[in-house]
């Protein structure tokens, strides 16, 4: 698989404190990359670095093999769709739209179509001569896409483009983008805190940590295989347990629930500890529950799928077991 | 009790504006008044404002009152605006000593402004007259426009310029095609002001004027020393015009600066 | 991207310097020098001028300065505040509306509305007129050439200064507070006094020193409307400069002001940081 961007060796320090120790990265041509941290991690760093707003301290960046650690935003063909739209105000939608070519001097001609074609595929042809301030917030975002796209580039960069919309609109939006991402065939880097988002969106998921890349894979593998406990925090909900100087994680789903307040009731091999049901949470498709563990501090979560018995009840002692394949050790 | 106490708070603001505005409209009435002697109303006329417009004295003042105003308006605006696009890039050494600078022509009292520059000129034999005005006008407008044009663009912040490179746009594109428009209100309404400023400035114009570059701010003046007259109430209405003129343009361009800056937080 | 583009800001800051900064320092140059008979200026340094001020006539203008600055500035209060509450009650439309007519005036040539005031107050004038027509006096009252007088001048000129700063105060307090206060029983008078006041603070503040500060060297006021009883400081300065030419006296006077405005702010703000930190466990 070819690469389209390299991060060799970058750092990037701010007057007194590093934000990014040495960091490499390879982002493959043709994929959906989502860096996913928490606020502060770094992650926007990193895409304005790549983008051309902030320079890296040390190492260099390459875009399509081509060396762009010193190139300036508008010699590079990165486009950005920027977190609040950053769009122009004074200009309308199709204007907006076509400043990148304007910029460029492409011909009038070759302008059109291609506005044409982005409109069709971002459905603003309503809206074309309005300003931003007539928008709403998922029209703002279309434009700002469709802003950057015209322009053909090799990467489109998002900074978190939906955090400002509500949960029904995101996940539209979400599968919006995956499916325009699979139809231009460009090059997505995306950046998001919310791992659902990532989760849903990404062929590759890159999660950071405190300027550090903690680990690097597909969403299964990062779900699935977490490499430290970092990640298996992070990522969805765990269980974290210690067994001598060795940690390891049980996903709640793979937690299998023992009843216990059967008299004489033969208790099966595979149970692991005892405890009881401190708190039943009802999600709709599931019950989440919060088992205090006997002798130990930990609390465990599980879930119960809805069927006919009902939940565990609160206070309820239990039994808790789980498949040893299921243990992944983390470092 | 709360309509009442609501009643009584508009009376009482009423009653300050009509204190504010009392002045003005006394002067703008009896400039129509056919009598000298003022209180006393005998009749419509527009004999005064026939003998100022005869009167040449009155038109030299007015023609050099706008002349500097222009001049000192056009300096002003662009050293200000210049200096406000450099300051809002950061990484400015000494950022607060200038910003200090700017602001202190401000808070100085305006006599101490004009006697300042009376004893800079003479120390360097430089004659007073229009040049000498203009220059006065031209430091205390600079950092007006400066406090204009730098709030509009701390408003507008740095992601549409980012935008507009990352969109391939140079540093110069950037400029024309995306801050300029942007901060045209704001260079206007400081323009505005600066003008406005020139045009009533009394204290310090009268410092540093020469015995050609009479404004009229200065030529009232010399008239109410020497006593009321319904000249100088004609002259007054007309400069009372100006200025109501100049504020509400003012204000228009004022607005459409604050819808420009409302509309980018319209998402939210 | 950094440092090309900050050349531009130095056509101003050169004119600043050389059109604002010199000459202040030349002012203090002169402040410490002296003006010998023939009007020339002798280059040795002295404090006489500053020695010189600490004579009881000039003192006593001072005193009289700040006392009109002080009632001025107390009187924009009063007459302030209530407006710029009323103006933030309003509207927005009407806000608009009111705020622009608050400005207007303030716009308008300072001389031109200093004169407003002697065409009414002056014995022939628009108040003497009336009071006499209706038979309330005999003779015309001595209302101009006064220290009231000039004060009424100056509250004029500078009440647009106090109600902008606390308007936008008041502008700026959330709302929310009052209510909360309401819910928990407080008076509509209680409200204002332990929440409204103390969270405009600021902008009294900014509004009084808007007023003060400006009030310690005004002198067209007093000039035009006070007469020669009613000297300020900022007349005899102009005075120096104008008719005594004593350059270097005139500017330790200025000199001298512009210390006290300073010093005066400083107490100012630090008095009231010291009540609002008193009051402020919010």
């Amino acid at each position: 698989m070819k690469s389209m961007i390299q991060l060799v060796d970058i750092e990037k320090h701010f007057s007194d404190h590093s934000v990014i120790p040495p960091l490499n990265l390879t982002i493959h041509e043709g994929e959906f990359l989502t860096i996913l941290g928490p606020s502060g991690c770094g992650k926007t760093t990193l895409l304005r670095m790549i983008a051309g707003f902030e320079k890296p301290t040390k190492g260099d960046i390459f875009l399509d093999q081509k060396r762009v650690t010193d190139s300036a935003p508008y010699q590079r063909d990165v486009n950005m769709v920027f977190q609040h739209y950053a769009l122009f105000p004074h200009m309308t939608v199709e204007e907006n739209i076509s400043f990148g070519l304007q910029m460029k001097k492409v011909s009038a001609q070759e302008q059109m179509r291609r506005i044409e074609e982005v409109i069709a595929l971002t459905r603003l042809s309503e809206l074309k001569k309005r300003k931003p301030s007539q928008l709403s917030g998922g029209q703002q975002q279309r434009v700002a896409i469709a802003r950057a796209i015209v322009n053909n580039p090799k990467v489109l960069l998002l900074d978190e483009p939906l955090g400002a919309l509500d949960l029904q609109l995101r996940k539209d939006l979400q599968i919006e983008l995956k499916h325009l991402q699979k139809k231009l065939g460009i090059t997505f880097v995306y950046v998001t805190h919310d791992q659902e988002e990532a989760m849903a969106m990404s062929d590759r998921i890159v999660v950071m940590n405190q300027g550090k890349i903690e680990q690097l894979g597909t969403p299964y593998e990062i779900y699935h295989h977490p490499k430290s406990l970092f990640v298996a925090t992070f990522i969805g909900e765990n269980n974290i347990f210690s067994q001598g100087d060795q940690i390891f994680s049980v996903r709640p789903e793979k937690i299998i629930l023992f009843p216990l307040n059967q008299s004489g009731a033969a208790a099966p091999t595979q149970e692991k500890k005892r405890g009881w049901v401190e708190d039943v949470v009802f999600l709709g498709n599931m019950y989440k529950l919060f088992i205090k563990l006997e002798n130990e501090p930990t609390v465990l979560i599980a879930y119960q799928q809805v069927n006919g018995k009902g939940p565990y009840k609160e206070g309820e002692p239990i039994g808790v077991g789980w498949l040893k394949e299921d243990e992944v050790i983390l470092n | 009790m709360k309509f009442f106490r609501h009643r009584l708070l508009f009376a009482y603001s009423f009653v300050v504006l009509a204190f504010l505005y009392l002045p003005i409209l006394v002067l703008v009435v009896y400039s129509f008044n056919r009598s000298r002697i003022n209180a006393v109303w005998e009749g419509f006329t527009l004999d005064w404002y026939l003998s100022l417009f005869q009167n040449e004295r009155v038109i030299d003042a007015l023609l050099n009152t706008l002349f500097i105003a222009i001049i000192a308006t056009l300096v002003s605006t662009i050293l200000g605006t210049a200096a406000a696009i450099g300051l809002s890039k950061n990484k400015i050494r000494f950022r607060s000593a200038i910003d200090g600078l700017i602001y202190l022509p401000i808070i100085i009292p305006e006599v101490v402004m004009g006697l300042s520059l009376l004893i800079f000129f003479s120390q360097l034999h430089i004659p007073l007259s229009k040049l000498t005005v203009i220059i006065a006008h031209i430091t205390f407008c600079i950092s007006y426009v400066v406090i204009i044009v730098s709030a509009r663009m701390e408003g507008m912040g740095k992601q549409l310029e980012e935008a507009a490179q990352d969109l391939g746009a140079t540093p110069w594109q950037t400029f024309r095609y995306v801050t300029l428009p942007l901060i045209m209100p704001a260079i206007i309404a400081g323009a505005l002001m600066s003008f406005t400023l020139s045009i009533d400035d009394f204290v310090i114009s009268s410092f540093v004027t020469g015995p050609d570059s009479t404004t009229l701010p200065i030529y009232i003046y010399g008239m109410v020393k020497r006593g009321v007259s319904p000249e100088i109430n004609a002259l007054s209405t007309i400069m009372i015009l100006i200025t109501v003129v100049l504020v509400i343009l003012s204000e228009r361009f004022g607005q459409k600066d604050a819808d420009q800056t409302t509309s980018k937080r319209l998402p939210f | 991207m950094k440092k090309r583009g900050t050349l531009i800001i130095w056509p101003a800051l050169l004119w600043l310097i050389l059109f604002f900064l010199v000459p202040c320092f030349i002012v203090l140059l002169y402040s410490v020098l002296k003006k010998d008979t023939y009007g020339r200026i002798i280059y040795s340094f002295n404090l006489d001028n500053y020695a010189r001020f600490f004579d009881p006539l000039y003192l006593n203008i001072l005193w009289q300065t700040l006392v009109i600055a002080l009632l001025t500035t107390i009187f924009c209060l009063l007459l302030g505040y209530p407006l710029a509450y009323t103006i933030s009650r309003a509207s927005r439309k009407w806000q608009n509306i009111m705020l622009l007519l608050v400005m207007v005036p303030f716009w308008i040539n300072f001389l031109v509305r200093s004169y407003a005031w002697v065409v009414i107050l002056r014995s022939q004038g628009l108040v003497n007129t009336l009071l006499m027509k209706v038979g309330l006096i005999e003779e015309p009252l001595k209302l101009l050439y006064t220290p009231e007088a000039v004060m009424i001048g100056m509250i004029y000129a500078l009440l647009p200064f106090m109600v902008l700063p606390i308007y936008v105060s008041i502008e700026k307090m959330d709302r929310r507070m009052l209510e909360a206060a309401y819910d928990l029983g407080a008076t509509p008078f209680k409200a204002f006094w332990n929440i409204t006041l103390p969270q405009t603070l600021p902008g009294i503040v900014a509004g009084s020193i808007l007023v003060f500060v400006p009030s310690i060297g005004m002198f067209v006021v007093s000039d035009i409307m006070g007469g020669a009883k009613t000297a300020l400081i900022g007349n005899v300065i102009e005075n120096q400069f104008r008719t005594a030419q004593d350059f270097p006296f005139g500017s330790a006077l200025s000199i001298i002001v512009i210390l006290f405005s300073l010093i005066l702010i400083y107490i100012y703000t630090r008095a009231l940081k010291v009540q609002d930190g008193k009051g402020g466990n919010r």
